[in-house]
């Protein structure tokens, strides 16, 4: 038996399930935004600007959703600086939850001024000021530095995970790179439902490609997820198995897969199948999240051995 | 600087009798569970089955029994190990846990923001949170008392012993020679666990004399700190978020490439619903 059979559930369930959600499904928006706003065309804009709203309303959830997870949420700020040294501030950079608290809250930042930005190049704002925000260099800058962190948000949830002492999630390194991937999926399914239908096929059939591409790299890191675990694999002889092979796979990543497939004909998927795809895509996304952490939580031994 | 002190606690001369979680319960002040209703188990004589946010101190009932008259029970008053390298403390974000002067590891409650993180980080699953204070709590070695030059109340009040305060180096020469002791009367299964200042996680400052094996007693047998899976989780997070970028960058390039080939603009491209 793994040791870490004999720890503790902290209980990360109903807000912290639809947390790694949202977030990994914002990083990933708004890194796929970024990848257009630097090497995008003009046409691709309707796209990017959608990808800049799902990161800010993304980071607006996932900080609520955090805060009020908290035993204590008015003290969500501990986080952040040190409350009996103020103004010091609270970083320690091998905490998982230290470091992605940084990551969320700058993250947010640059959703916040990339949103600014969009708003102004729709018109919808009209701050002279806000002119430098989308199109220039600044724009790019902060598209860079919001995209990196799009991934790190996205990313650091599986690796908080795999930082602990937990059964299963402790048991393997690979949650991390599952939780990017899947993060990435999720965005790019997200801005094909989404975005504006103005918005030129193009930059919906590059969104399509994308995810199909993701789809596959994360088929192959769950198999490789799982054997990484070892002999701990067999807890998912459960229902939350079930659920992994079901939802995860089955109705998550193959079932959206399979138009890319059969589509050979002029190697174009309708839009029916793509938003059809993007909805399968979303539900394995969430059932993921929902299967990994639920799984190890109701591991749950009475630390009372040798009965 | 005050030495660094502890428990070792010898399982062999424990009785059960729980006296050392009351003391602990009354001198900590922790609220009852269940609205003060016992509520027994049903399948063992141990009603508290585990350490939580309002037991700091637990006596482990471990009934090995083939048959009604065969077998026989180990009790093992548990509590948290004040790690030499305490995996809390290393996990803990808002800096809520510390190190004291004694070398014992205490959570400030009007620190900690309730967030868990140390709860998945023990490898022994002492923390979980205090539904009244609404963070995470675990037994702080009477830090209060100590302070003062007072014994923990749960060594204090042990009727046998089998929980012994002090400074750690002299615990563990008294350990040692229980173990010689016991293993010359024949019991040869004696062994300490967390004693040993170059074992895991830098010893223990709460260790134990064992008659089984540390899974028996519900102990992992090579506790570790959560950090250790860091760096390679990191790497591959790196690794498969540069390889979607490349992915990314591909798509955005064969797009072009295909334009170009088919002669000019993407945009109105496709029938109808295509893309």
């Amino acid at each position: 038996m793994s040791d870490t059979f004999v720890t503790a559930a902290p209980h990360w369930t109903w807000f912290i399930i639809p947390y790694f959600f949202v977030g990994g499904l914002a990083g990933g928006a708004y890194f796929l935004a970024a990848l257009l706003e630097w090497f995008g065309r003009p046409e691709d804009r309707p796209v990017i600007r959608t990808g800049y709203y799902v990161a800010m309303a993304g980071a607006i959830v996932s900080g609520a959703l955090l805060t009020v997870d908290l035993g204590r949420p008015l003290r969500f700020w501990h986080m952040l600086l040190q409350s009996e040294r103020l103004p010091n501030l609270m970083f320690k950079p091998w905490s998982p939850i230290s470091f992605g608290s940084w990551g969320l809250l700058l993250f947010g930042g640059c959703a916040a001024l990339s949103t600014l930005g969009a708003l102004a190049e729709q018109g919808t704002l009209q701050a002279r000021a806000l002119k430098a925000l989308h199109g220039g260099v600044p724009a790019r800058l902060i598209a860079a530095a919001g995209g990196l962190l799009g991934f790190f948000v996205a990313g650091y949830t599986g690796v908080l995970l795999s930082v602990t002492n937990r059964p299963i999630w402790a048991d393997s390194p690979w949650l991390g790179a599952l939780f990017v991937v899947s993060g990435a999926s999720t965005g790019a399914a997200t801005l094909i439902l989404l975005a504006p239908r103005a918005a030129p096929r193009r930059s919906l059939a590059w969104l399509s490609t994308f995810d199909r591409n993701a789809l596959i790299i994360e088929l192959l890191l769950i198999v490789v997820f799982l054997v990484s675990l070892g002999s701990v694999a067999r807890v998912w002889v459960s229902g939350w198995g079930l659920l992994l092979l079901v939802g995860v796979i089955g109705a998550g990543i193959v079932l959206p897969l399979r138009p890319h497939f059969q589509s050979t004909g002029s190697g174009a998927m309708s839009e029916l199948a793509m938003v059809n795809s993007a909805l399968w895509v979303l539900l394995g996304g969430f059932l993921l999240r929902l299967t990994i952490l639920m799984a190890s939580e109701g591991i749950q031994l009475h630390r009372v051995a040798g009965t | 600087m005050p030495e660094a002190m502890g428990f070792f606690t010898d399982t062999t001369i424990c009785i059960g009798c729980k006296a050392c979680e009351v003391a602990c319960k009354n001198w900590n002040q922790l609220p009852a569970t269940n609205g003060g209703v016992t509520q027994l188990s049903g399948d063992s004589y141990d009603n508290t089955r585990k350490l939580d946010g309002t037991h700091w101190r637990h006596v482990k009932f471990i009934e090995q029994f083939e048959g009604p008259y065969n077998g026989r029970w180990l009790m093992m008053s548990d509590v948290c190990k004040h790690c030499v390298q305490a995996p809390c403390l290393e996990i803990c974000p808002t800096g809520a846990i510390i190190r004291t002067e004694f070398d014992t590891v205490v959570i400030q409650s009007d620190v900690c923001n309730g967030c868990r993180a140390c709860i998945a980080a023990c490898p022994f699953g002492v923390i979980e949170v205090n539904h009244v204070s609404g963070t995470a709590q675990k037994c702080t070695l009477c830090y209060d008392r100590v302070g003062v030059g007072l014994e923990p109340a749960c060594s204090k009040a042990c009727p046998t012993d089998s929980i012994q305060f002090g400074p750690i180096a002299e615990l563990r020469e008294r350990a040692q020679r229980r173990v010689e002791q016991l293993h010359a009367q024949g019991e040869t299964r004696a062994q300490l666990y967390g004693a040993d200042p170059s074992g895991p996680l830098g010893g223990l400052n709460s260790f134990y004399l064992l008659v089984d094996e540390p899974e028996v007693y519900g102990l992992p047998r090579n506790p570790q700190l959560p950090t250790r899976n860091l760096k390679k989780s990191a790497m591959f997070s790196v690794a498969s978020a540069v390889v979607l970028g490349l992915l990314g960058l591909v798509g955005l390039r064969k797009q072009r490439m295909d334009e170009r080939a088919r002669g000019g603009g993407g945009e109105g491209e496709g029938g109808a619903g295509n893309v």
